[in-house]
């Protein structure tokens, strides 16, 4: 076998002390299977090397818990024996080079690490981010990302509920797509990845192995150049049938008790699974890589243990219950193979054709991986945003604002989704939150991700609790009760102090948010190195979260119901304008400060308006965000064909408070007769609230101008994104 | 009434169809297994349910028309048993030729998935009796492959013969199938495939429950 050289290692993305760290846990020099499984498992995407000593920092547990990071999804308890697992994650540089299958085996992955628990997917989300709308490439990778996502989830016959897409050029050379799955499990039937036990039966499952992927992780963990569209080879190819049928077949095994211990082959596949497996069993495990199912011939150890070959899992079973469980992998059509056999060596112990290829203590793979407190910098914080002129018209700008490319409607793209198989999608794409009831009960869980990008380039630490703090907003919204989140850190060059800076700054406003909200992180995601030739996305922490409707029918959409009716808008209104949609889209300005968050406001806020939603006493609810009370009246309208005649209150600009993006806010319509006894119960509470104006006809009408008609809105938000993408 | 849905692999509406059925009928169905070489005795009716049997491999519905228990669908579909299809089940029909014409990939080569708004053509029949003729009913598409195609004379004899079930109505045509069909009926009317899901709207919850009079209808005629 080649003996490994440092040449070697750096090719393979690793650093000249890490090449001695691995010489030195070895005790000899690794040859070059052992230094491709090095280079896997202490890539950034596989140990986490840059990240990891500020996560451990994150709020991690509350009652409801059951798992928290550090297994293949986060579990929490819902009530009746049921449990929701979930966890969002990236597929971002192989959907920049093929954005067809990068988004579907993002979709596939995210789907395995959620069914390898034990749950049954219900809800799929994606938050995407692609360049200008201008930029060559944008509509080839809109299109190519969709059709990925769709091609895969519609096929598994899992709703895609909910979702976002931001427009920006600092993602013109690196794209966003960041999937997450929410699956639903009995409390007593979760099952973990931890290969315990020696002696019993390491099983491989699912598609054979090919020479697909190979290198994905580290392909992941490395900046963009104008080469990188080379490196299409290393991108995966999905098969939806294949995983539908592993999803059935791993739910039907998991409904016996034979298996000990599972966990997908992801990033790094047999590698990764088999380490992490042994490392969390306090195991060893042996593969006698002869017994691997391969695609193709003559295939290497080193190929098989980086292949990301799709849909895939590796099982430990209770020793002599393979035959039970190979007649259901038949059944289903699915290669099965025992492979090999936990030990208890603690070591990783490879055989092929009688000579044992590889031989590496697990911990040097999994515990003592490098672990980097990167220098960081505070980035400069924008000045404060000057005056900015008024426009002539609030409902003419308001017009321009919602056929803006991050305000305009995403029909097009999410029509491509199947959002209702399943029947239990009760608020689909298009809410503030998705609703999906659980079959068969009369409570469901709300969804939804959420991150303002420009904010937490303004203010990471501000950005990072706001983003916590609008998904939050969202399940509120639509009357659930918050319970957890997954986050979905995308950042650019961790190596550059300005960009671990805000990583560092992020995480920390996302840990305070999610403290103060009672809103824990129970698993997660970290993209780093988002960057092209030096050029970084802006930062980009996704939060995906899950609340609880103990009464599905006690639930608030957007849509105006009666005309005559009030609205108020709850939450304080002082017209905070820095690094708005205003700003950017009428002046060109990316300018000014994040929005300052309080979040004791934003909790008593949140808690009031759910207490309305519970007591049926609000008829439409929206949450206030992009482009401010103009833009959520607006979608309230569009929604409904029900227009308003609004009102600006005395002592502050007309544009500021329309279009002011002041945090913490919700526009909710009630009877009129109830008007004011809201607003006093409010101002009990200590919470500002205001009457904005009344529902009625079909036009929008702000003071003394011309109604805009809301047909007429309707027609510009549903205009943009078809007539980008070509299809008219 | 004693149904059966059957199961291919990547179907994925099965579930969705037993709870329709389930709630229509007070019982749930059997579930039959694609490998079975036959159906259980005395069935009133077989669902083809939605999804993407053997991955949509080949041809929409092509693998699933000859897999083991088609073999039994085809003999009984030939005695008169009702069959309804939806969707990947109206691709296998069209694929078997329970049903004539094809189900073409949708005319702006999308996936789409939205509600529609239909007509109940040819009411009175097994599987709409419960639905006033012409009413205007709203039930989702999800579907890749839904453009339904056949020559002039098939088109022609099928709306002669009343074998038009749904048509979408004007402008909501969400695949470009031809004369906005919807859904086909064979000649004996025993047999009904469509492209929209009735089982997603047969819940109040789910925002409609303009479906669920297929399966109410079904429950009158065959109970």
């Amino acid at each position: 076998m080649t003996e490994a050289t440092l040449t070697h290692a750096i090719d393979h993305g690793l650093s000249e002390d890490e090449w001695k760290h691995i010489l030195r846990v070895m005790n000899r020099t690794p040859n070059m299977t052992e230094l491709g499984i090095f280079s896997v498992m202490w890539s950034e995407h596989c140990s986490y090397k840059s990240s990891r000593v500020h996560l451990k920092k994150l709020p991690t547990s509350a009652p409801w818990v059951i798992q928290g990071p550090g297994e293949n999804a986060g579990v929490i308890d819902i009530g009746d024996g049921d449990a929701i697992i979930f966890k969002m994650e990236s597929h971002n540089h192989p959907s920049f080079i093929e954005p067809y299958q990068g988004a579907a085996t993002g979709v596939g992955g995210i789907m395995r690490d959620v069914f390898t628990m034990g749950a049954r997917p219900i809800a799929m989300l994606n938050a995407l981010r692609f360049g200008e709308p201008t930029h060559p490439k944008t509509q080839h990778l809109v299109s190519g990302v969709v059709a990925g996502i769709g091609g895969y989830g519609n096929c598994m016959g899992v709703p895609t509920v909910a979702g976002e897409v931001n427009f920006h050029k600092s993602y013109n050379g690196n794209i966003l797509v960041n999937a997450m799955c929410v699956g639903l499990a009995k409390t007593n039937k979760i099952f973990l990845s931890a290969a315990k036990g020696s002696g019993n039966p390491v099983v491989y499952v699912g598609s054979k192995t090919g020479r697909d992927g190979i290198h994905g992780a580290t392909m992941a963990s490395a900046e963009f150049d104008d080469a990188s569209e080379e490196k299409r080879p290393t991108v995966q190819v999905g098969d939806p049938f294949t995983e539908k049928l592993l999803l059935e077949a791993c739910l039907e095994l998991m409904a016996t008790d034979a298996i000990v211990g599972i966990q997908d082959m992801g990033a790094a596949g047999l590698t990764s699974s088999s380490c992490e497996m042994a490392d969390k069993g306090g195991s060893g495990i042996e593969l006698n890589l002869d017994h691997v199912p391969c695609r193709e011939k003559g295939m290497t150890p080193y190929e098989m243990m980086l292949s990301e070959s799709q849909e895939r899992m590796l099982m430990v079973l209770k020793p002599g219950r393979e035959k039970e469980a190979e007649k259901i992998f038949k059944k289903w059509e699915l290669d099965f193979a025992v492979i090999g056999v936990t030990t208890d060596t603690k070591r990783l112990v490879l055989k092929f054709k009688g000579e044992t290829v590889a031989d590496i203590p697990v911990a040097a793979l999994a515990d003592e991986a490098p672990l980097y407190e990167r220098p960081w910098t505070e980035p400069a914080r924008p000045k404060a945003l000057g005056d900015v002129p008024e426009p002539k018209s609030i409902t003419e700008t308001l017009a321009k604002l919602i056929a803006t490319p991050d305000l305009a409607s995403r029909r097009w793209i999410y029509e491509q989704y199947d959002s209702t198989v399943m029947a239990d999608t009760v608020q689909r794409p298009g809410g503030d939150a998705a609703i999906v009831r659980i079959h068969g009960t009369t409570k469901a869980i709300a969804t939804k991700c959420d991150v303002t990008p420009r904010y937490v380039q303004a203010d990471p630490y501000i950005g990072g609790a706001q983003a916590v703090a609008e998904v939050w907003r969202n399940l509120t919204a639509v009357g659930a009760t918050p319970l957890a989140i997954t986050d979905n850190l995308n950042f650019g060059n961790p190596q550059r102090p300005e960009i671990m800076g805000q990583f560092v700054l992020a995480v920390r406003g996302i840990g305070d948010a999610a403290r103060a909200l009672d809103f824990p992180i129970v698993s997660g995601n970290v993209s780093l190195y988002n960057e092209t030739n030096g050029q970084a996305i802006l930062p980009t922490p996704a939060i995906g979260g899950v609340g609880l409707l103990k009464d599905v029918t006690k639930h608030a959409t957007i849509p105006f119901k009666a005309a005559g009716e009030t609205i108020l808008v709850i939450g304080e209104t002082k017209g905070h304008l820095g690094q708005s949609i205003y700003v950017r889209e009428v002046l060109g300005l990316e300018e000014g400060a994040a929005p300052p968050l309080d979040l004791k406001v934003e909790r008593k806020n949140g808690d009031f308006v759910r207490i309305l939603i519970e007591e049926r006493r609000v008829t439409a609810v929206h949450d206030c965000s992009d482009g401010g009370l103009a833009v959520a009246i607006a979608e309230m309208a569009m929604s409904s064909s029900i227009g308003a005649t609004l009102t600006t209150p005395t002592g502050i600009a007309r544009h500021a408070f329309w279009f002011g993006e002041d945090q913490s806010r919700y526009v909710v319509t009630v009877p009129t007769a109830d008007a004011d006894r809201i607003l006093s119960d409010a101002k009990l509470a200590g919470i500002p609230a205001l009457k904005l104006g009344l529902t009625g006809a079909n036009a929008l009408k702000v003071d003394g101008e011309d109604p805009f008609p809301a047909g007429r809105l309707r027609e510009l938000n549903e205009a943009w994104l078809p007539k980008l993408m070509g299809a008219a | 009434m004693k149904a059966a849905v059957v199961v291919f692999p990547a179907s994925n509406c099965d579930r969705d169809v037993a709870t329709a059925l389930k709630q229509a009928t007070g019982k749930p169905p059997t579930m039959a297994w694609h490998q079975d070489a036959s159906l259980p005795d005395d069935l009133d009716l077989i669902v083809l349910p939605g999804g993407f049997s053997y991955g949509d491999y080949l041809r929409c519905g092509a693998m699933a028309a000859h897999s083991p228990i088609m073999r039994d669908v085809i003999a009984r579909a030939k005695k008169g048993t009702p069959i309804l299809g939806i969707c990947n089940g109206f691709q296998v029909l069209c694929e078997t030729g329970l049903l004539p014409g094809v189900l073409m990939r949708n005319a702006h080569l999308k996936f789409v998935s939205r509600d529609v708004h239909m007509t109940v053509e040819g009411a009175n029949t097994m599987f709409t009796a419960r639905y006033k003729p012409g009413q205007r009913i709203n039930v989702p598409v999800a579907h890749g492959d839904g453009n339904y195609f056949a020559d002039k004379e098939t088109l022609d004899r099928l709306e002669g013969e009343g074998q038009v079930a749904f048509r979408y109505v004007e402008g909501e045509n969400p695949n470009g199938a031809a004369r906005n069909i919807a859904g086909i009926y064979n000649e004996k009317r025993t047999i009904l495939g469509m492209m929209p899901h009735p089982e997603r709207h047969a819940d109040p919850l789910l925002g409609s429950t303009d479906g669920k009079a297929i399966f109410d209808s079904l429950v009158s005629a065959l109970s």
